[in-house]
């Protein structure tokens, strides 16, 4: 076992303009969950290659533990990598396909076996072992797979979507149980995905990656609490958070005929902008009465249970501009929630309205201890 | 209805039965080629005279498997083509099915599963791990990571008694500009634990050749791909009175079936060291000066073999002071084309045209040696149709056999093994008890559940 430390790592290709990883510094801890997310291009997947040993670090440097593994050869590095691909060896039992490459490696026949009962033990599969795989479900194939990685005991796991090639469903029940396993097993681990969902209900940590830039490291709630900046604000959650620009005024921010109180002392970060960027979550708004809240006019009702998704936009926009307007998505709970083409006010818990700057995104609001 | 992209669209592919399962198709349709194993369901399909292979797969990775085959066949690496994708499959009660990728099957292709088995010669494994090699290299030198190099995903065909290997599968392949060493390491890597996996595999399946050690064979696959790859691109030093070793390197290099396209040649500056590294090597030496001269497109061995004939022909004719292109037409029409035209019609899917000119010069050369006199090419091409080819099997489809399929569980289908006893399914307790380590219900598949994410992470067994 062992922590990862990258220290301005950095990976530029040639030709390229800018950097495709720039100045990473990011501490993985011993045994934690560590997912890289982001969008296609961010670099998340550069980074798990510059730590597997498969792409060259142009600057700066990579640690496994106390050991420089920066111009390591990968099979020096004491990583395995767990595959989107795998065969499974129709002739071998399900234990020699789990154990055949120890065997490759020299590793003696008893040592062998024990490593290999050992993870099938893990696993769920003891009473496979013996059995030829090809009755295996999509789910004991996957974790034959995990058990190929977990044979060789590696300090790191490094996992590059390794959920990419199955359908939704057989996803989200290995995404579960990766998981798990990640937690009993302890084994330090690099996760790269380009979902956030799977990042959000996965790591320990999730580190938010664009254009080679870290934006933003932390646990999941809290980069679903108090996201650092526009990016991460509307990258995570799902419905994701709105983002509604409105002008400043002395005590707030408007928001049609309606403004939403923001303390001063926010607003001061930012004084020399006119104009930001509040962040409100779809669930964090409720029904309000009279002129209390954001006056919406209601496009699509969505029920699901006892609560509804509505879609609408500001009202007083004429039936033109509402077609290029900014939807506004709210998640409340009623039983009679409102109709298609209905007026309705948005009221909003001051305390759960996030504000950034326009200027460069950063968040202005305290963060809250949620 | 199906959605289709392609470039060259078959009509007759419209007509298939796309709102089933590709597992379900009708037996009548399929055809039991031997081939390596998959982690999808792969059938073999015949439409009038064409083969084709059909992938079922997610639409994400049929389309970048569609476009990296065509940009394969774009740079010239031998690979399998691709037909193109059906989309948007729905069975008839309405449910999706995943997009099916299709590709041409590659005629006169043996697959590992049936060269590697009983009886093989040692020597034709060299040259089965030599064309594995070549083809590595080959991919490497373009830039290509496969990221998945198996026997599985490679197909060979004979080429002048060695053999020349394709790429059948890039699903997990990339294209970059160039590729760093720690790369290539990466695809050498999974190289030796897929082959070794499926040495074992064969082994265990008692199809092996008992004298071959999966071991072995694996060292030897990555020490010949160190050896070639240190010859194609490694830096060479020596003294300013060695010149003759810029066109050594040349030659050793065009042996091997590379051209060299730029030489980097370094001199310090007293002049008295030099060091030279090739930059840009193109494999197919040979085959593009045959493609070029002839417009025969064959392997790059049969290609050697074909313009050693092409120059016998001109000394013979005494024409070495003719323009090398008008002997090359007379060559190609007075004696490739009419040999190749001898072969009977039932016996032209024995060998490719290119593998059995060579066939009838190795022949000639064995009869006219027992003769003790040159025997007439046209001849010898007469006298090997009756006592050779007629007994070969047909390797233009090469449909398994009773052999090959015997113990199958299903014929149109290695990856599922022998029909054996395995009855009864054992205990699983992720999928039959409550051991399974699923923390609560599992959430839906695009909408993140917050409130469990909070429930979660505030039990006290996690780690914060």
């Amino acid at each position: 076992m062992a922590t990862v430390n990258f220290k301005d790592a950095t990976r530029v290709y040639p030709g390229a303009d800018h950097p495709s990883v720039d100045k990473l510094n990011l501490d993985i801890g011993d045994g934690e969950f560590m997912v890289l997310v982001g969008p296609s291009g961010c670099g998340k997947s550069t980074s798990l290659r510059m730590l597997a040993g498969l792409e060259e670090v142009n600057a700066g440097s990579i640690h496994i533990g106390d050991r420089d593994v920066t111009d390591l050869p990968p099979k020096d590095r004491d990583i395995a990598m767990v595959f989107q691909n795998y065969a499974l060896y129709p002739h071998m039992t399900v234990g020699d396909n789990m154990g055949f490459a120890l065997k490759m490696a020299g590793v003696p026949k008893t040592e062998r076996q024990q490593r290999v009962q050992d993870a099938a033990k893990l696993l769920g599969l003891e009473d496979f072992l013996n059995r030829k795989p090809k009755a295996l479900s999509g789910g004991q194939r996957q974790r034959v797979a995990m058990g190929r990685a977990i044979v060789r005991s590696p300090q790191v796991f490094l996992m590059d979507e390794p959920l990419s090639n199955l359908d939704a469903k057989l996803r989200v029940s290995t995404r579960t149980q990766i998981a798990a396993l990640q937690t009993r097993l302890g084994v330090t681990t690099v996760y790269v995905t380009h979902d956030q969902i799977e990042a959000m209900t996965m790591g320990d940590r999730v580190a938010v990656l664009k254009d080679g830039l870290l934006q933003q490291v932390d646990t999941p709630l809290n980069l679903y609490d108090n996201p650092r900046n526009l990016f991460v604000a509307g990258f995570i959650g799902s419905p994701a958070m709105n983002l509604i620009e409105g002008e400043v005024s002395e005590d707030g921010i408007h928001i049609g005929d309606y403004v939403v109180p923001v303390p001063r002392e926010t607003l001061g970060k930012a004084s020399e902008e006119k104009r930001l960027m509040l962040g409100i979550r779809p669930e964090t708004f409720e029904l309000g009465e009279g002129t209390d809240g954001i006056g919406i006019d209601v496009g699509v009702v969505e029920e699901l249970g006892a609560d509804a998704f509505l879609y609408g936009t500001v009202t007083g926009l004429s039936d033109e501009e509402k077609l290029t307007a900014q939807q506004i998505t709210a998640r409340i709970s009623s039983r009679t929630p409102p109709r298609r083409g209905a007026t309705v006010r948005l009221k909003i818990d001051p305390e759960q309205v996030h504000v950034f700057s326009q200027a460069d995104g950063r968040r202005l609001t305290e963060t809250t201890g949620r | 209805m199906p959605r289709f992209l392609s470039a060259q669209p078959d009509a007759r592919l419209i007509t298939l039965p796309w709102d089933t399962p590709l597992a379900d198709w009708p037996a009548e349709m399929l055809v039991a080629l031997p081939r390596g194993i998959s982690r999808h369901v792969v059938r073999f399909v015949r439409v009038g005279s064409e083969v084709y292979a059909l992938k079922e797969v997610l639409e994400h990775l049929a389309l970048h498997e569609y476009r990296l085959l065509r940009d394969l066949v774009r740079i010239d690496i031998p690979s399998v083509e691709a037909n193109g994708v059906v989309l948007s499959r729905f069975d008839p009660d309405g449910e999706p099915l995943d997009p099916v990728l299709i590709t041409k099957h590659l005629q006169f292709s043996l697959p590992y599963r049936s060269l590697f088995s009983r009886g093989v010669r040692q020597d034709t494994v060299n040259r089965l791990v030599d064309a594995m090699v070549v083809l590595l290299a080959r991919l490497h030198l373009s830039g290509f990571l496969w990221g998945d190099v198996s026997l599985s995903n490679t197909l060979f065909r004979r080429d002048a008694g060695s053999f020349a290997a394709y790429l059948v599968d890039a699903e997990t392949g990339e294209l970059h500009e160039s590729l760093s060493d720690g790369q290539r390491e990466h695809d050498l890597s999974i190289a030796r634990t897929n082959l070794f996996g499926e040495f074992c595999d064969l082994e265990a399946g008692g199809l092996l050749d008992q004298s071959l050690e999966p071991l072995i064979l694996v060292e030897t696959i990555e020490n010949r791909y160190r050896e070639l790859w240190g010859e194609l691109t490694g830096v060479e030093e020596f003294d300013g009175s060695e010149m003759h070793r810029i066109e050594s390197r040349v030659r050793r290099l065009n042996a091997l079936g590379f051209d060299v396209a730029e030489l980097d040649i370094t001199t310090d500056f007293a002049g008295s060291t030099i060091r030279i590294q090739p930059k840009v090597v193109d494999a197919g030496h040979h085959s593009r000066r045959l493609l070029r001269l002839t417009g025969l497109d064959t392997e790059e061995n049969q290609a050697r073999r074909l313009l050693n004939d092409l120059d016998y022909y001109r000394a013979r004719t005494d024409q070495q002071n003719a323009d090398e292109a008008v002997v090359a037409h007379q060559w190609l029409t007075q004696l490739f084309e009419p040999v190749v035209s001898s072969v009977p019609p039932g016996m032209r899917a024995k060998l490719e045209p290119a593998e059995f000119y060579h066939e009838v010069l190795e022949h000639r050369w064995y009869s006219s040696e027992r003769a003790g006199r040159e025997i007439d090419v046209h001849d010898a091409a007469q006298s090997y149709i009756s006592t050779v080819l007629h007994q070969l099997p047909d390797e233009a489809l090469a449909v398994s056999t009773e052999d090959t399929l015997a113990g199958l569980a299903n014929p149109f289908d290695p990856s599922m093994g022998f029909a054996d006893a395995d009855d009864g399914q054992p205990y699983d307790p992720w999928e039959d008890g409550d051991e399974a380590p699923a923390a609560g219900a599992e959430p839906a598949e695009d909408f993140l559940d917050i409130a469990a994410l909070r429930a979660r992470t505030d039990k006290p067994t996690l780690r914060s």
